[in-house]
């Protein structure tokens, strides 16, 4: 008996009914994630000053005959946002229930429902709560991680941090729009794509996803490390969009695949100013900049990147791994993915960043990101370089076999 | 005793006007512009237009007068605005009236509503002094007074409720400035005193984050010049 499960792990992550759970987090926070791409694709950030009331009054009870032009994205955004908050608060609270007990169990519960319910009331005198409650949520964060990579059976570490990351996300939000923080939108927008991949993760880990993926069965280590250089290109990929975005200079580059008729266009203050003068933009945008243009041509070129690693990837997972593992399906998917996303890409360009188009090209981003990480997951433990078979063991009262984390 | 300063000299220009010099002119536009595009405006916002609003980038008349070009002299001597009537930045039909406007330093102008919805208001100077500022006029006949404290051409507001919404404000500090009209022209206030100054034309749209054109112009007591500028498009 060398191995007993306690010495691994704190407790069996397997649970349907949470990891169902986690799944329909999910889908509400790609729900949020869609109408904030909305808020920002058309402008509307800012068409509600206050937070967190709504011209002054309570969010909660803002009359809907008031939900007008950007108001009606901007105010849903933050009704959908206080939705995720709910839904990530019972899902942190149930982990936690779920694998503790006694004193540790009734502090974690009285603690998060305290602090969710504190914010839940959203009055305009609370600013300096978030702020302070935002502040440490990183810490939480970081803590929480910790946690989890310690023991990689205790999901309820990364609900902690899906809390703690929900508390901070909101905050952002809210601060993007009393401090007229373009940059803040950035890194809102930024931690969006993170949060969605720790729900999806939660969910799969819940989900017993683990089992599914045999450790070590792959002998092929630099797949492994692709995959993880796919998943750094693409949160780039995210990142230039979101500096595109939240820059609100609009379309920078009108032609595609050429840019101003050249395969690289010229960043001179003589063409920018021409670029200035000759686009004609029915919505109030800041004038193009260099910086604009940069960022446009690198995340093209950074997208032709990801296209001919999709592309090798799929071919050697394929052979590897095969196509019916979980790892084989998730390139299939990741690749469609990639290959829909340079699309819409496209086509953002050719309807002059139509806002519908613009938004549904940023959930397929985050979407890919998803995607990639949980493929990159599953290949690095499929392609673990130590002697590849490890006994499993079984857990008392659990028919399927767990493998150690 | 700075006060009392701005008060001397403030009458005493007020004294010169009837010698000082008067500006004014017509700037024209030469070459063809971009075409300019239809607002889609919503629901509400459509139900208070009849007939289809365009883009404001470039406003020519029958014979090329070019409107809403900010002109202005580059360096002049202080004053007090040369109006005594409040200037307005209006909201009416989802739309801002007018287009470009300007005002002098420290000037109280008020920003209104005169729309039966809600606008937000969001200006975004760029000048060190000039706050960004973003309020919120849901009512009917709604006024925000305002003042910039710092020179600027030209500052941006916009409405994110309705994102076509967005107008200019040019900030002098000297009153002797002008928009021009429909027809291109424009009179800048009389009071300046006899001298060499710049005269500058600005037009968004055009000149962008160039200065724009420049006349040098020697004008003596009680002269009345006339000071034109032509725009053009390059390619035309
Ligand atoms: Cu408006």
């Amino acid at each position: 008996m060398a191995l007993q499960p306690s010495d691994i792990s704190s407790s069996n992550p397997t649970s349907l009914p949470w990891s169902r759970f986690a799944w329909l987090t999910m889908l509400a926070t790609l729900l949020l994630i869609s109408v904030g791409g909305l808020v920002t694709s058309r402008g509307a950030g800012l068409s509600v000053p206050d937070w967190p009331n709504s011209y002054g009054y309570s969010m909660y009870t803002f009359p809907i005959s008031h939900w007008m032009g950007g108001i009606l994205y901007e105010h849903s955004h933050r009704l959908l946002g206080v939705l995720v908050g709910v839904l990530t608060t019972v899902l942190a609270v149930g982990l936690w229930v779920r694998e503790t007990s006694g004193r540790q169990r009734w502090l974690g519960v009285i603690v998060m429902t305290g602090v969710a319910g504190l914010l839940g009331r959203m009055g305009s005198w609370q600013v300096p709560i978030f702020i302070t409650l935002a502040a440490l949520a990183p810490v939480a964060m970081v803590w929480g991680l910790a946690r989890f990579a310690r023991d990689r059976q205790a999901l309820r570490w990364l609900g902690v941090v899906a809390f703690a990351a929900v508390i901070l996300q909101g905050t952002l939000g809210g601060l993007r729009v009393v401090w007229l923080a373009d940059e803040l939108g950035f890194v809102h927008g930024m931690l969006a794509q993170g949060f969605l991949v720790l729900i999806c993760f939660i969910a799969l880990l819940s989900g017993g996803w683990r089992n599914r993926v045999a450790p070590g069965s792959i002998a092929a280590p630099g797949l492994r490390r692709a995959w993880w250089l796919a998943v750094v290109l693409v949160v780039a990929q995210l990142g230039l969009g979101a500096a595109m975005r939240h820059r609100h200079a609009g379309l920078a580059v009108p032609d595609f695949p050429l840019a101003y008729g050249r395969v690289w266009p010229k960043t001179d203050a003589t063409s920018l100013a021409t670029y200035n003068r000759t686009r004609v933009e029915a919505t109030a945008q800041r004038p193009i900049q260099s910086t604009d243009v940069i960022l446009h041509m690198l995340h093209r070129s950074n997208a032709y990147l990801i296209a001919a690693i999709a592309a090798w990837l799929t071919f050697r997972t394929w052979r590897d791994a095969g196509r019916k593992t979980p790892a084989g399906r998730l390139t299939t998917v990741w690749l469609a993915l990639v290959g829909i996303q340079i699309a819409l890409g496209a086509l953002t360009v050719w309807t002059g960043k139509s806002a519908d188009i613009a938004t549904l090209h940023m959930v397929t981003g985050a979407l890919t990101l998803v995607v990639a990480s949980a493929a990159a997951a599953a290949m690095a433990r499929m392609c673990r370089v130590r002697p590849a078979f490890v006994e499993p063991y079984r857990r008392a009262g659990s028919g399927s076999p767990v493998w150690p984390g | 005793m700075i006060r009392t300063s701005v008060i001397v000299v403030a009458t005493l220009a007020g004294g010169l006007a009837v010698y000082a010099a008067e500006i004014s002119g017509k700037v024209s536009l030469k070459g063809t512009p971009p075409p300019e595009r239809k607002i889609e405006f919503d629901a509400m916002c459509g139900k208070l237009h009849d007939k289809d609003v365009t883009t404001r980038h470039y406003v020519v008349s029958p014979d090329g007068g070019l409107a809403n070009v900010f002109v202005y002299v580059k360096q002049a001597p202080a004053g007090k605005p040369a109006s005594d009537k409040v200037p307005e930045l209006d909201q009416v039909g989802c739309m801002y009236e007018p287009y470009v406007m300007g005002v002098m330093t420290n000037q109280l102008f008020k920003i209104k509503n005169s729309d039966p919805l809600m606008h937000n208001v969001h200006a975004t100077p760029k000048a060190t002094g000039n706050k960004e500022f973003n309020i919120g006029q849901p009512v009917k006949g709604m006024v925000k007074d305002h003042t910039f404290p710092s020179r600027e051409v030209l500052v941006r507001f916009k409405c994110d409720v309705h994102p076509w919404m967005f107008a200019y404000v040019g900030v002098m500090d000297h009153p002797y400035f002008a928009v021009t009209d429909k027809d291109g022209k424009f009179k800048l206030p009389g009071g300046l005193p006899a001298g060499k100054y710049t005269v500058v034309a600005y037009h968004l749209k055009t000149h962008g984050t160039a200065e724009g054109l420049t006349q040098e112009i020697e004008v003596a007591e009680g002269d009345k010049r006339e000071v034109n500028f032509t725009v053009e498009l390059p390619g035309s």
